[in-house]
């Protein structure tokens, strides 16, 4: 009876090819968009981290208190010894010193003089240890516009927006004119090794990069560092966690009211994180909840309309001697194996496609030209554990449901009814 | 029922509700049927000829009153063994044939003995003898769409036949065939009823079953207004 059923099941077109593609392309668009969103909320994530603040940051009281004005004069000192004590206590981060500063970048002309100024918004990382994490976690080569990375002392990147606008490129000369930690004017000769876009605005327009041993050198910042930033090894950011790390790292100096002292902070805790963060998982599970009771309703009403069409077979069936809890049961085994296998190649399709946006990314540099905050121009796909499954409730449970009900109706109608109709 | 009747209507009465009010297809129907006989209900559309014949079919139940077939009260019938009677014992052969577009004219006739649990050799058996009955054997691969109307109802017949009920009832079996169709299709059925000993109750108003009808039984506003047996029948 199975082998005659499976017959009929992939003979009728209507009750295998079109459910199966309908299941199919449901579930494929489901993992798809639930793999790049959830890619998309990861790389705000990530961009954030990398650049900007790290997993956890450690800094002054005294800096965390003004951290918007980025005072340089209240770093922590000793950073050098401080990123050993750290690395030793929390080997499953990885601790990089960073300097942010502002100032003023002047091109001279032939004869020395000034050609074009320009504030700038610059960090120092380690660019030049061989070794460093921190071209990777930057991603400079995949930003690098034209020339090349800094290799020796002396040369920072620009971004192309600000060389553009300065009329300067790889080779020239520029002077930093600034502040140092002390609180004195320090000018500092650097010569363009490269210049790169971020895709974010602000950086875009005024970023500088340079070795953080220039930086300090040019600011007076001897084995200081504005910031140390831990990052997870794995580069997964698991706030809780974190959470707890910097609880237990602040108590130990709860008694002291030093101001100097250092403090942790997470990715959460910096102006705007924790908001932006809920934000964005808002809308991303608002979109994805949206865009999965839509497929949801699709795959029902697909059931509903591939049960309601055949009730006319279901008398025929009746009337040669089927009972109606058998033609029941087989409805919601065909509808079960149309789910479990329109919801397997959805679902492989869907991941191939998301490995694929995972390794390449879809580029959206004309879609971010004028974002606010930190996101990086390729966003790629994630695949996560639950993209294995999350098709499936389309696929396999919504078509099941809408079979289910539609199939009720062989119950709840007289039999004569059902031949009625199949008359009809 | 050990008294050779096959049916027996007693006082049966099917009342539809229409919202507040409601219709009487059927009233007070006494009716016999024995077993063998080539029977038919007659009368003008909406006399109730279908209701009776879906009440004898175990696919409806009674508003009032008792159907007996084959020794079993459909009124007190649960589903499952309503299906039970249909699938042993009655066949069914409808107006718009009815066949399963997806399946060939073995797998039709196949279908019935699928739900009997029949071995695939008694099956092969019956579906051959069943084919022969209605000189269709050499179409037995090809497909509802490839067959005319009348073939098309000889494939119904077969389906009906081939697991030898007791009884067949055929709901206006020719009225979607032509004269010479029709005929053919009834004299096979006249055949099967001879040979076999199947007993046959139709519902029609066509003249041309008529004809062939041994017994006609008159059905006006759901009431049996006349019992006729053929002379010579």
């Amino acid at each position: 009876m199975m082998t005659f059923l499976l017959k009929g099941v992939l003979r009728d077109r209507g009750r295998s090819l079109f459910p199966f593609i309908v299941v199919t392309t449901g579930v494929f668009l489901t993992v798809t968009l639930y793999c790049y969103i959830r890619g998309a909320e990861l790389d705000v994530v990530r961009s954030n981290a990398n650049l900007r603040h790290g997993h956890v940051k450690v800094v002054t009281r005294a800096y965390a208190k003004d951290v918007d004005q980025i005072p340089n004069d209240l770093a922590l000192l000793g950073a050098s010894a401080q990123i050993r004590d750290l690395e030793r206590e929390y080997p499953d981060l990885e601790w990089v010193p960073r300097i942010e500063f502002g100032g003023l970048l002047d091109i001279p002309d032939a004869h020395g003089e000034t050609r074009a100024q320009a504030p700038v918004a610059g960090f120092g990382a380690d660019l030049r240890t061989p070794g460093s994490p921190e071209p990777g976690l930057l991603g400079l080569a995949n930003i690098l516009v034209a020339g090349r990375l800094p290799e020796a002392s002396g040369e920072i990147l620009l971004s192309a927006g600000l060389a553009e606008r300065l009329k300067v490129g790889p080779g020239d000369v520029a002077t930093l004119i600034g502040t140092t930690m002390h609180g004195a004017m320090s000018m500092a000769n650097f010569k363009v090794a490269g210049t790169i876009r971020f895709g974010i605005g602000a950086l875009d327009r005024m970023g500088l990069v340079a070795d953080i041993a220039d930086v300090r050198k040019a600011l007076d910042m001897d084995d200081a560092a504005g910031e140390i930033l831990g990052l997870s090894r794995d580069g997964l950011y698991r706030p809780d966690r974190l959470a707890a790390v910097a609880a237990a790292f602040n108590a130990r100096f709860a008694g002291s009211g030093d101001e100097f002292l250092p403090v942790m902070q997470t990715l959460r805790d910096q102006p705007g994180m924790a908001m932006m963060f809920d934000r964005i998982r808002d809308v991303t599970n608002i979109i994805l909840g949206v865009f999965l009771l839509a497929m949801s309703l699709v795959m029902w009403n697909a059931g509903l309309v591939g049960t309601l069409r055949r009730y006319g077979e279901f008398g025929v069936r009746l009337a040669i001697g089927e009972d109606k809890g058998r033609i029941y049961r087989s409805l919601v085994a065909e509808s079960l194996m149309i789910g479990v296998l329109g919801s397997i190649a959805g679902t492989v399709l869907g991941l191939a496609l998301s490995f694929y946006l995972q390794a390449v990314g879809i580029n959206l540099a004309g879609v971010l030209k004028n974002v606010s905050f930190l996101m990086p121009i390729v966003i790629r796909s994630r695949v996560a554990p639950a993209a294995f499954v999350v098709g499936f409730v389309p696929g396999l449970l919504a078509t099941l449901v809408g079979t289910g009900i539609a199939g009720r109706g062989i119950y709840r109608r007289q039999t004569a009814q059902l031949f009625k109709e199949l008359e009809s | 029922m050990n008294d050779g009747m096959i049916i027996r209507t007693t006082s049966l009465v099917k009342i539809y509700p229409l919202g507040e009010q409601s219709i009487t297809a059927l009233d007070d129907v006494n009716l016999d049927v024995r077993t063998g006989e080539f029977a038919g209900l007659v009368g003008p559309s909406g006399s109730g000829k279908t209701t009776l014949l879906n009440i004898l079919g175990s696919l409806d139940v009674p508003t009032r009153g008792s159907a007996e077939v084959l020794g079993e009260r459909i009124e007190t019938l649960s589903h499952r063994k309503a299906a039970d009677l249909r699938n042993r014992h009655i066949g069914f052969i409808f107006q718009t044939f009815n066949l399963l577009p997806v399946y060939s004219v073995y797998e039709n006739v196949e279908f019935p003995l699928l739900l009997l649990g029949f071995s695939p050799a008694a099956r092969r058996k019956a579906i051959q003898a069943a084919l022969e009955w209605v000189h269709l054997a050499d179409r037995a691969k090809s497909r509802p769409s490839q067959l005319s109307g009348g073939q098309s109802q000889r494939v119904a017949i077969a389906r009906a036949i081939v697991k030898k009920p007791a009884l067949v009832l055929a709901d206006e079996p020719t009225a979607n065939l032509d004269a010479e169709n029709s005929h053919g299709i009834l004299r096979t059925m006249e055949d099967i009823n001879r040979e076999l000993g199947t007993t046959f109750l139709f519902s029609t108003h066509d003249g041309k079953v008529i004809q062939h009808l041994r017994r006609t039984i008159t059905l006006v506003d759901g009431r049996v207004a006349k019992d006729e047996v053929r002379s010579g029948a």
